[in-house]
């Protein structure tokens, strides 16, 4: 080992981007690491060097060449049966995830695939999706190659048995199209065709033409009523048969009456109906359902933990190396888990240096080292080199799975009603006690008009307006919400969040920050000298508490660079070198032998110092809380929400978090996964509406069980538990902000409804005297469609602003 | 007034054919992408020269980068 780069000038790798400690220089571009040079040497090879054009630095760090065995498992036929889409002897079609991709670069390199393989046919990436489609021919390359070459390259694939088994199709969203265009089509043509009708006042002079302008709009209007009008009258039909009155019940109705009165003044030559109206109401309740349901492609709210469980496990059997797919392990036997591979089920260490990161678990990301004969949970991660395991509990048994055996997870629970619905119950009761009164008072004066006022009662007042507020708000909300990087699921959960009354925090990665630490230092105090000695040792390793070390002691350019030499790394114990001819060294308690190992009250991980022959003291590495955590607590409780922190962990970081959210907070340490759930459960017996915030799949069950629950991530793409938002790391201090937004939601509607009303009490005003020409329809009805768009469209935006959304 | 007859079926054919035209592209999938395509097409010209010389076996000069 030689001298190092101070980090001013360390050059950033051509590559990923990432600073190169020691840099490898070829051609004159720097690399970080040899990874990352072979897959330049791979791309240049290619004539893919157009790659680097689009972004600077848009590589991902390669981690070099995997281990053999990684991906054997995608040899098996089972598997490739499983996950192609098409198979033939020449061609398969198969569909990856890639949640890595990020740029242009991405793009092009995913769809220049067959320039490197030529076994590859035709790549297509989906930016959205985060998909790439990839269709190869099986005699020149296999399953197995192509995700190697991907996950060479950078970008391997997420792949589960989960995505395999439901792989999203794109069916839903053309037929809405299908139907919006249709829709769309025959209102703008009834509209033209229905002009000389406005204007004539229903006295058109020229023979002939009334009837044929009456026929072609009835031919115009068959494909509305019987296909783009089919989703309405489906959620209409399942809302009866669970004997429930939604809100598409009665535009159902509406739209029978509209068409079938208009089709009786057509079939009689009586008059022109109203199909311009009618078929208008439907164009704009498809554009508004169409709007509201662009939805957030490439996030998935509803995994479990088959989604991050690895596919394929190796096993030792007949002293042997085996790839068997997860499910089929069983209780007893040997494993091995490599450098970054995930442990498939509970299991004990029987040999290797066990250093395990559960971030994916609990969110805290500092891996703890483990003994010959611990018990290690399912879901972490191994850092450093291969460990044999002995499998002590099946994939689905173990601590964090066994959570997914809860009726939680069994039941799909319809969380709650819209609080749109009783608005339309009771429209549907206004409407029907005023087509009554009017057919009474017809009946009493001139029983010939009681069939046109009750039909055209009906065909005014339709619960349109209504349901195009509902769904234009929300699909402007949700549209809000996403710029800020706050994900909802669906409409619904806008509603949710507005109606919780208590909050539940988890702690590790939710409030406090998953990459960052903070590092305190108790001992004997340390010179500058000392410091850059410490600082230049921490630099040579790439072990977690090394990485905050280094970062954390700031050189000054002035400094010389101390000269390192006989650097090593123990595995799970510490390193040391000799650093300007002094030994030093840094580790755990037991690699410092006359160290001060006293202080049992850790707040977290501790590196301990020694130079020379001396022990120094200790760096303390503690989590760090996201900023804007004190103000948005204060918030919250301003707001009247009852506020509780649950974590996993000891309660040494009680008086921290006492600090944030006051004394009264309610405060759960060690918590298990199903002490979180149960917590849940008994907020919501005591009649509470519960919002749960976590990260891990610890949390997974809480999430699920709540009201509402928030998914907190610093890398959308990548693992969220099931939930029905998902947030972004950084926005969490909104979270106040968001829940005003989301209550400022019922308000926007509110306002809405008594615009519409107005509207329905002008119509029917006209209804009721039987005086509700086709014009007076045509006008009115669309307009009042307009007017409410735009009208919720300006108040969500303002709101928007008005709650802070865009403050920073 | 009887070219209006004739006006409004060709008018109602020509407004046919361009819902025909949108359902093709739906159907086709056009729809179902509406971001990468406008990345993609920024690579076409070097993909298309390129995958040429490929198939006549001339080695690719690379452009220079930044």
């Amino acid at each position: 080992m030689s001298a190092k780069i101070p980090p001013e000038q360390i050059p950033s790798c051509y590559h990923c981007g990432d600073p190169c400690e020691e840099p490898i220089v070829e051609e004159g571009k720097s690399f970080c690491c040899q990874g990352c040079r072979q897959v330049y040497a791979l791309l240049q090879e290619n004539g893919l060097c157009t790659y680097y054009d689009f972004d600077k630095n848009p590589g991902i760090k390669a981690r070099g060449k995997f281990l053999h065995e990684r991906f054997a498992y995608l040899d098996d036929e089972t598997v490739i049966a499983k996950l192609a889409q098409f198979r033939s002897e020449q061609l398969i079609h198969i569909h990856f995830s890639l949640p890595q991709m990020h740029c242009a670069s991405c793009i092009y390199l995913l769809e220049n695939l067959h320039r490197i393989n030529p076994g590859v046919i035709r790549s297509r990436a989906d930016f959205q999706k985060k998909q790439v489609f990839i269709s190869f021919n099986p005699q020149q390359v296999t399953l197995r190659e192509v995700v190697e070459l991907l996950a060479f390259i950078g970008y391997e694939p997420q792949i589960s048995l989960k995505d395999v088994s439901a792989a999203k199709s794109p069916d839903i969203n053309r037929r809405k199209l299908f139907h919006l265009g249709v829709a769309g089509f025959s209102f703008a043509n009834i509209m033209m065709l229905s002009f000389p009708e406005y204007f004539s006042g229903g006295y058109i002079t020229e023979h002939g033409l009334k009837e044929v302008f009456a026929w072609v709009i009835f031919g115009l209007s068959l494909p509305v009523l019987f296909y783009a009008s089919a989703s309405i009258f489906e959620s209409a039909w399942k809302g009866l048969r669970q004997k429930d009155i939604n809100i598409d019940v009665p535009i159902a109705l509406a739209i029978v009456i509209t068409f079938g009165r208009s089709y009786y003044e057509i079939f009689t030559g009586s008059g022109a109906g109203y199909l311009d109206s009618g078929t208008g109401i439907i164009f704009f309740m498809l554009v508004g359902r169409w709007f509201q349901g662009k939805t957030h492609d490439a996030l998935s709210f509803d995994r479990d933990y088959q989604s991050y469980f690895p596919l394929g496990v190796t096993v030792i059997r007949n002293n042997r190396e085996e790839n068997i797919p997860a499910t089929r392990l069983e209780v007893g036997e040997r494993i091995i888990v490599r450098n970054g591979e995930m442990i498939p089920s509970d299991a004990i260490l029987l040999e290797g240096n066990a250093m395990v990161d559960y971030s994916f678990v609990s969110g805290e990301n500092i891996p703890v080292a483990c003994n010959v004969g611990d018990l290690l949970y399912a879901g972490g991660r191994q850092v450093g080199g291969a460990i044999q395991l002995k499998v002590s509990k099946e994939v689905s048994q173990s601590y964090i799975t066994q959570l997914w055996n809860n009726d939680v997870f069994t039941k799909d629970q319809e969380k709650l009603t819209s609080f749109i619905h009783p608005w339309s119950r009771y429209f549907t009761i206004a409407l029907f006690t005023v087509a009554i009164s009017a057919a009474i008072y017809w009946w009493l004066h001139e029983p010939a008009m009681i069939w046109p006022v009750v039909t055209s009662v009906l065909i005014v007042a339709c619960p349109c307006s209504l349901l195009l507020s509902a769904t234009f708000t929300f699909g402007n909300m949700l549209r809000h919400f996403g710029r800020q990087k706050m994900y909802l699921k669906n409409e619904k959960v806008v509603e949710a969040l507005a109606a919780v009354d208590t909050i539940v925090f988890d702690k590790t990665g939710t409030i406090t920050l998953s990459d960052r630490h903070q590092v305190i230092y108790a001992g004997q105090v340390l010179t500058e000298t000392d410091k850059r000695m410490v600082r230049s040792l921490a630099g040579q390793s790439a072990h977690t508490l090394s990485r905050f070390l280094f970062q954390s002691l700031h050189a000054n350019e002035t400094d010389t660079i101390p000269v390192l030499s006989q650097y090593q790394e123990l595995s799970g114990k510490g390193i040391r070198a000799l650093v300007d001819e002094v030994p030093v060294r840094l580790g755990s308690a037991d690699f410092i032998p006359a160290g001060d190992n006293t202080g049992t009250d850790a707040k977290g991980a501790r590196v301990y110092v020694q130079i020379g022959n001396q022990p120094k003291g200790y760096f303390e590495i503690r989590q760090q809380y996201r900023p804007g955590m004190e103000a948005m607590a204060a918030d919250l409780i301003k707001m009247g929400y009852q506020v509780t922190v649950l974590s996993g962990d000891h309660d040494a970081e009680r008086s921290s978090l006492e600090k944030i959210f006051g004394k009264s907070a309610n405060m759960q340490f060690e918590a298990s996964p199903q002490d979180k759930l149960a917590y849940i459960k008994n907020l919501q017996a005591d009649g509470r509406k519960v919002l749960m915030i976590g990260d891990g799949l610890n949390d997974a069950g809480a999430l699920k069980q709540a009201d509402a629950g928030i998914a907190v991530t610093d890398h959308a793409a990548r693992f969220t538990p099931a939930s029905d938002v998902i947030m972004d790391g950084g926005s969490v201090f909104k979270l106040s902000r968001f829940l005003k937004y989301a209550r400022s939601g019922k308000t926007i509607i509110s306002i809405s409804f008594i615009v519409s009303i107005l509207y329905n009490i002008v119509g029917l005003s006209f209804a009721v005297q039987g005086l509700l020409s086709p014009l007076v329809a045509a006008i009115l009805m669309p307009a009042s469609s307009i007017s409410i768009i735009i009208l919720v469209s300006l108040l969500g935006n303002y709101m928007a602003r008005w709650k802070g959304l865009y403050k920073n | 007034m009887s070219a209006l007859f004739v006006l409004i079926g060709i008018s109602i054919l020509v407004a046919g054919g361009f819902l025909l035209a949108f359902l093709w592209s739906v159907g086709n999938g056009q729809y179902d992408d509406d971001y990468t395509p406008s990345v993609r097409m920024l690579f076409d010209q070097e993909k298309n020269t390129a995958a040429k010389n490929e198939t006549e076996n001339i080695q690719v000069t690379t452009p220079t980068t930044k």
